[in-house]
């Protein structure tokens, strides 16, 4: 019998992650046929900030060699970008005409990074901070310019301006929130945060829009002015205010989307043969740009084109970590405190360590920590599950409790 | 450098009065040990007399005269000129309106012989009023009434030679071991020596003084007067008396026995809570003994029967002839340094100098007649918790505290608060701004303190020291006689005007000189003694005449008593129980009584953090069972309820008091303990004769206090300037008790609690004045449940910790600020809720025992655990080697701590 024909457009995490799900539950179900647009085997986007901090090489963050493609049977086309999707001829086709026939097709296209509509924004030397080939430029510039900027106090940002620090730049991150990773911390981590990484050199400058780039003679960027008039240098400017999904395709191929390719909990989209997972689909109106949703959407993707059909994808709830040596946060849910929640908070400014924890209900729905996470797991965990935590609450900022504990506890609560 | 001097004086608490040898750079003190030349103490001092150049930070002394012209208002500074002025001013026209019975004195019994002079005069001679009064009348009063009914004059006949040459002692109402450490060194080296020396303690509580004890009667609280009839009894059925005596020099006897034959010792012993056979085994101990000598203090004065209490004692001494003779005779032991002094200097309302009374027309006429005024006033003066009562009424409109502080020493603080609350005019002079009843001055006068001035003390002994200054007094201070003679001589310019000025003194020694002819003929008669004299022979014991120039060991050696007849009298009183009794209401009987290291109100000794090491808080002690059939714990916050008002406190297990007693150190005033301290229980209700009330019998509620808002509080450094601000801010809360600890880093101890958390901003206004509202502090907050903590951490060390909400850490984190060791591996638990730090062990909050040494219970209970005996302990940990006031209790936890096989 002839297999059906699996198609996955976007050789990243999340699509290949889906592969390897599907390929656990189902090995022989699908000829599987992947294409990248970019010119690697699937590696981990995620430790690319490692890379530029030269704590890993490019090899070490390789997920799935060319081996690995091979010995399942997959056809793997890299380097060639699908610019057609032909939903009545079930068929694929690239930019260089090469087409592949599905019978399910799977969009994990991800996301863009965020070129915000800055005069000069198409000098040489600006660049978003996405892949191996804006790390590797990155990496280069740094061997040759001395003034760095980087626009966007996000995660990304922080952790492209401490490799480029590593690398020996002087780094600005220009950041419009009023403190650091404002989607992710309050503004008390935010503060340690940006004193900490003071300390290692980099600068900011918060709540000061950029206004314009100019560039040089050869067009290549060298300074950045602020809306205050107020101007620095730059030889490099790494964008890095936000990403946006990438369904350009999908919307080409009449594929229902809003700020991301719209799918129901079975990572479906409008069309039953079309899947889409990760940073490029809208699920329940909310587009993932973190790792771990695109795991748990794979698991669930990978069980519906395996035909078992029995799991659904609620949606995920996101924690975050910095992934900049030294440096220790995290942070879930809803950290800020709404109203009617209840804040609980720890500071040690000796050791650096901020936490705050909040509840609603008696349950933990937020957590933001700074300097320590080692109870990050355990407070998800809490968070998750929607444990009632009142028994627990004084103890609650310091760690899950050891079993011979228990009886403290107890003691402690009555 | 300046050169460093000493300078011999005596010590300012009990009334022991050992002399101290000053060790001092003209400026500063800077040690201080016992003057080996002294006959008080020969060298040896007390745990809180050999601290006390540790004690009088001057972030709590007055140092300016203070002023406020209305009471809404604040005291500002102003200069002397203008306080003597004003107070002169305030004084005339008081008088002027409302005659000179409208304004009163209330001073000390910790005054010098010459400061009360100066008061004495001031009031009877240039004023014309009895009303001055002194705290004697709650410490002595009873003792002097007792003393003047059988002997006929205020005279303690004996010597604390006497102490260690007695065969049988009774210590009556009195825990020497703590209240006159010194004396207790002296006898348990004498019954170490002669251990054939039989002792019996009398006393509810099995205090550290029962350590010595052969006999310990613990007689139901107030029961005195029947135990001594019972044992009378005995004595007079077994012939142990001495009737040959009792015939030639004394009278009223059959009254006596008609009396005692009523107080079988079945009856006694039932009445007394004790057995017949120990109360057998006291009288023939008494009876039999070849010198019996009695020692007692406030257990027998402080109360509705004091007078009685004392006769009775003293009667066992006549009856047996047990007084003139070396080892023999009733020995008061006075409370204060120079009580004696002011009973001398006629400082009671119903006194005149030299032993005199102010009823007696004659006695007026002659000290009249000595100072040159027409005559003495012949109204009766008002006494202690009379004289407040008329301060409550209005009767007293200008009132002067010397000395002393009664918003925290009278019994029903209520009363006495808002008595000082509605008085027109108060005048405190006072060494330290911080006591609880400074608060209510209008004029604080700054008085020169300790080692600061010069003048006489009268000893337990009737020993009169010299007492010498070593250092100036600080900012404007002045002697106390010094600042009365300022006063008085601008009062005479309105009541005396044109007349030679009766202060015309430049120097103590003036007024010595002619004080002591007042005493010229009387029983006391020290005319012949000078300060010249005394530098020349040392201190003296009167009486000290002109013309035999010598002291005096012991009176009535020739059994002629000081009597009219030259009898000693037997007084025939029958038992009255205490005014208060246990009834369903109030089931509990509250005893109050004194600590090791502190002395009274804690003005002094409370600003020594080391003095807190032995007892922390004001804790309530009741027996462990009384604990448990309430389901209560040690520690456990409690409402103590008497009929006039209630404390919260911690309460303590404390197996040395009987079921159904419980007990509350004095020293606590509302400063420490907040609720007005502990004498807001205490009841008013006074001797007849005496007038010194019954401040050790009160019947009392207790409840379990449900506070679970807590707050714990340990701040280093500036403990007094940080103690004055905090303490007025805390009024809100339920519970409050504020303390020091620490050595050589003190620090302010705040523990408290509420049934609901204070508003927010009380704790950052305490947080801002201990420092832990910036720098390196450790926090937690979970405003929603009240709680918040913070830990301050300065190289490396914890110098600040205050826990609100929840308290759990606070015992360990407390070890960790003693140790100075903070590690980021324990800091992680600092703000954890836990009672024990994780893989640590102790919860307790160990005792200082022995203060000199630095020796901890816990190191103490390790040692006998190691097999120490209480020399090994000496040798090893050094602790009971200095000033020995910790002995007694090393002895008992040797008795207890169970040894291994």
């Amino acid at each position: 019998m002839q297999k059906l024909k699996l198609v996955l457009i976007g050789n990243g995490m999340a699509g290949v992650r889906t592969l390897e799900e599907l390929l656990k539950l189902t090995p022989d179900l699908y000829d599987i046929t992947v294409f990248g647009a970019e010119p690697h085997p699937n590696y981990n986007r995620i430790m690319l900030s490692p890379v530029l901090a030269g704590e890993q090489e490019f090899s070490d963050i390789i997920l799935n060699d060319l081996d690995w493609y091979h010995s399942h049977g997959i056809t793997l086309h890299t380097g060639k970008r699908i610019v057609t999707i032909d939903r009545r001829g079930r068929k694929v086709v690239a930019e260089d005409g090469t087409e592949a026939h599905y019978d399910r097709l799977l969009l994990a296209t991800g996301s863009n990074p965020f070129m915000p509509p800055l005069p000069g924004n198409h000098l040489t030397g600006v660049i978003g901070y996405r892949d191996i080939d804006d790390t590797q430029l990155m990496m280069d510039t740094a061997l040759t310019h001395k003034h760095a900027v980087i626009v966007g106090g996000g995660l990304l940002g922080l952790e492209a301006a401490n490799g480029l620090t590593l690398r020996g730049m002087q780094v600005t991150v220009i950041h419009k929130g009023q403190w650091l990773l404002d989607r992710q911390l309050d503004e008390r981590a935010g503060q340690q945060l940006q004193a900490a990484l003071e300390q290692r050199g980099i600068q900011f400058r918060l709540g000061l829009p950029p206004a314009q780039l100019h560039g040089d003679a050869q067009d290549r960027v060298c300074a950045l002015d602020f809306s205050d008039g107020s101007r620095i240098a730059a030889d490099l400017v790494v964008m890095a205010a936000g990403i946006r999904p990438n369904i350009e395709l999908a919307e080409r191929a009449g594929l229902a989307c809003n700020g991301g390719i719209l799918v129901n909990d079975t990572l479906q989209t409008f069309d039953p043969r079309i899947y889409a997972i990760g940073e490029c689909v809208s699920h329940r109106g909310i587009a993932y740009g973190l790792v771990a949703p695109l795991f748990e959407q794979a698991k669930v993707c990978a069980n519906h084109l395996a035909r078992l059909g029995h799991q659904r994808y609620q949606g995920s709830i996101t924690s975050t970590k910095l992934k900049v040596t030294g440096i220790n946060l995290f942070s879930v849910g809803d950290f800020m405190g709404a109203e009617g929640t209840e804040s609980i908070t720890l500071s040690d400014p000796i050791s650096g360590i901020y936490k705050k924890l909040v509840l609603k209900d008696d349950r933990l729905v937020g957590v933001c920590l700074y300097g320590d996470t080692g109870d990050s797991n355990w407070y998800l965990t809490l968070l998750r599950e929607g444990q009632n935590v009142s028994q627990l609450r004084n103890h609650l900022m310091f760690g899950q409790p050891a079993q011979n504990d228990e009886a403290q506890y107890h003691q402690a609560a009555a | 450098m300046t050169r460093t001097q000493t300078t011999a004086s005596t010590c300012c608490y009990c009334g022991v009065g050992c002399g101290v040898l000053i060790e001092h750079d003209g400026e500063h003190v800077l040690n201080v040990t016992g003057d080996p030349n002294h006959p008080a103490n020969l060298g040896r001092l007390c745990s809180k007399g050999s601290t006390l150049h540790k004690t009088g930070d001057l972030a709590a002394r007055a140092l300016h005269p203070e002023l406020r012209l209305g009471k809404g208002l604040s005291r500002s500074r102003t200069d002397w000129d203008s306080a003597m002025g004003h107070a002169a001013e305030v004084f005339g026209r008081t008088i002027a309106e409302h005659g000179p019975d409208s304004v009163a004195f209330y001073i000390s019994g910790q005054l010098l012989t010459e400061d009360y002079y100066s008061f004495n005069k001031l009031a009877r001679a240039l004023i014309g009023t009895n009303n001055i009064d002194s705290n004697s009348r709650l410490c002595m009063s009873s003792a002097v009434v007792g003393y003047k009914r059988s002997l006929g004059a205020d005279a303690p006949p004996c010597s604390y030679e006497d102490i260690e040459q007695s065969d049988c002692l009774m210590i009556a109402g009195s825990n020497m071991a703590f209240a006159h450490p010194v004396l207790f060194r002296r006898l348990e080296a004498a019954k170490a020596a002669d251990p054939n020396k039989r002792i019996i303690v009398v006393d509810p509580r099995r205090t550290d003084t029962c350590e010595i004890a052969d006999l310990h009667l613990a007689i139901e609280p107030g029961t005195d007067v029947a135990l001594f009839h019972g044992i009378l009894h005995i004595m007079l059925k077994e012939g142990w008396i001495d009737r040959a005596f009792i015939d030639a020099h004394t009278d009223g006897f059959d009254d006596l026995k008609n009396l005692v034959r009523d107080y079988s010792p079945a009856m006694t012993a039932q009445l007394c809570g004790i057995s017949e056979d120990d109360l057998h085994s006291a009288a023939k101990l008494i009876g039999t003994a070849p010198s019996f000598l009695s020692l007692w203090c406030m257990g027998l004065n402080q109360s509705s029967s004091g007078s009685a209490k004392n006769n009775a004692l003293i009667n066992l001494h006549l009856a047996s002839g047990q007084i003139g003779k070396v080892g023999s005779g009733p020995f008061s032991l006075t409370g204060q340094p120079n009580a004696m002094g002011g009973r001398e200097t006629g400082s009671l309302s119903n006194l005149l100098p030299g032993h005199r009374e102010a009823a007696n027309a004659e006695h007026r006429a002659e000290v009249a007649d000595y100072w040159g005024v027409d005559h003495l006033p012949s109204n009766v003066g008002l006494s202690a918790v009379e004289l407040f009562e008329g301060v409550r009424s209005g009767r007293i409109k200008a009132l002067w505290i010397a000395c002393t502080n009664p918003a925290q020493s009278m019994p029903n603080q209520t009363l006495i608060h808002e008595a000082l609350a509605a008085c027109p005019f108060v005048i405190v002079q006072e060494a330290f701004f911080t006591t609880e009843t400074c608060r209510y001055a209008d004029l604080l006068l700054p008085a020169a303190s300790w080692g600061e001035k010069e003048g006489t003390v009268t000893n337990s002994e009737r020993c009169i020291s010299h007492v010498r200054s070593a250092v100036p007094a600080p900012g404007d201070a002045r002697p106390d006689w010094a600042i009365v003679c300022d006063f008085a001589r601008r009062l005479e310019k309105q009541l005396r005007p044109g007349q030679p000025s009766l202060f015309d003194f430049g120097s103590p020694s003036v007024i010595f000189d002619e004080y002591k002819w007042l005493t010229a003929g009387r029983d006391l008669d020290y005319s012949g003694l000078s300060y010249q004299l005394i530098d020349e022979l040392g201190p003296q014991q009167w009486p000290f005449n002109a013309q035999t120039r010598q002291g005096t060991p012991r009176l009535y050696t020739d059994g002629r008593f000081a009597t009219e007849n030259g009898n000693a009298r037997f007084i025939a009183e029958p038992y009255r129980a205490p005014q208060e009794k246990c009834d369903t209401r109030f089931p509990l009987m509250l005893n109050t009584g004194r600590l090791r290291d502190q002395w009274h109100g804690m003005s002094r000794t409370g600003t020594a953090a080391q003095l807190f090491g032995h007892v922390e808080q004001a804790l309530l002690s009741l027996h462990p069972d009384e604990l448990s059939s309430r389901n209560l714990n040690d520690g456990d916050l409690i409402r103590v309820k008497s009929r006039r008002g209630e404390l919260i406190l911690p309460v303590h297990s404390d197996e040395q008091l009987r079921p159904g007693q419980a007990f509350l150190p004095m020293h606590w005033g509302d400063r420490f303990l907040k609720g007005l301290g502990c004498n807001v229980l205490t009841q008013p209700a006074f001797d007849p004769i005496s007038k010194q009330p019954e401040l050790k019998q009160s019947s009392i509620n207790i409840r379990r206090a449900e506070l679970p808002w807590e707050l714990f509080i340990l701040a280093e450094g500036k403990v007094q300037e940080r103690f004055e601000a905090i303490r007025p801010l805390c009024e809100s809360l339920d519970y409050l008790g504020m303390g020091l600890t620490g050595r050589e880093r003190p620090a302010l101890l705040i523990r408290a609690a509420s049934a609901q958390a204070p508003d927010a901003a009380l704790l950052e206004q305490i947080d801002a004045l201990i420092g832990l509202d910036s720098g390196p502090v450790l926090s937690y907050d979970d405003p929603q449940r009240a709680i918040g903590k913070r830990v301050k951490i300065e190289d490396g060390r914890i110098t600040a910790i205050r826990l609100t909400g929840e308290t759990a850490a606070r015992n360990w984190l407390r070890s960790v600020w003693q140790s100075g060791e903070a590690d980021a591996d324990l800091r992680r638990w600092f703000l954890a809720p836990i009672s024990t730090p994780t893989g640590g062990s102790s919860n307790q909050v160990d005792r200082t025992l022995c203060n000199c040494m630095n020796v901890s219970q816990n190191q103490i209970c390790a040692g006998i655990e190691r097999g120490l005996n209480l020399d090994g302990l000496k040798q090893e940990l050094g602790c009971g080697t200095q000033c020995g006031s910790c002995v007694p209790e090393i002895k008992r936890l040797l008795n207890s701590v169970a040894v291994p096989a």
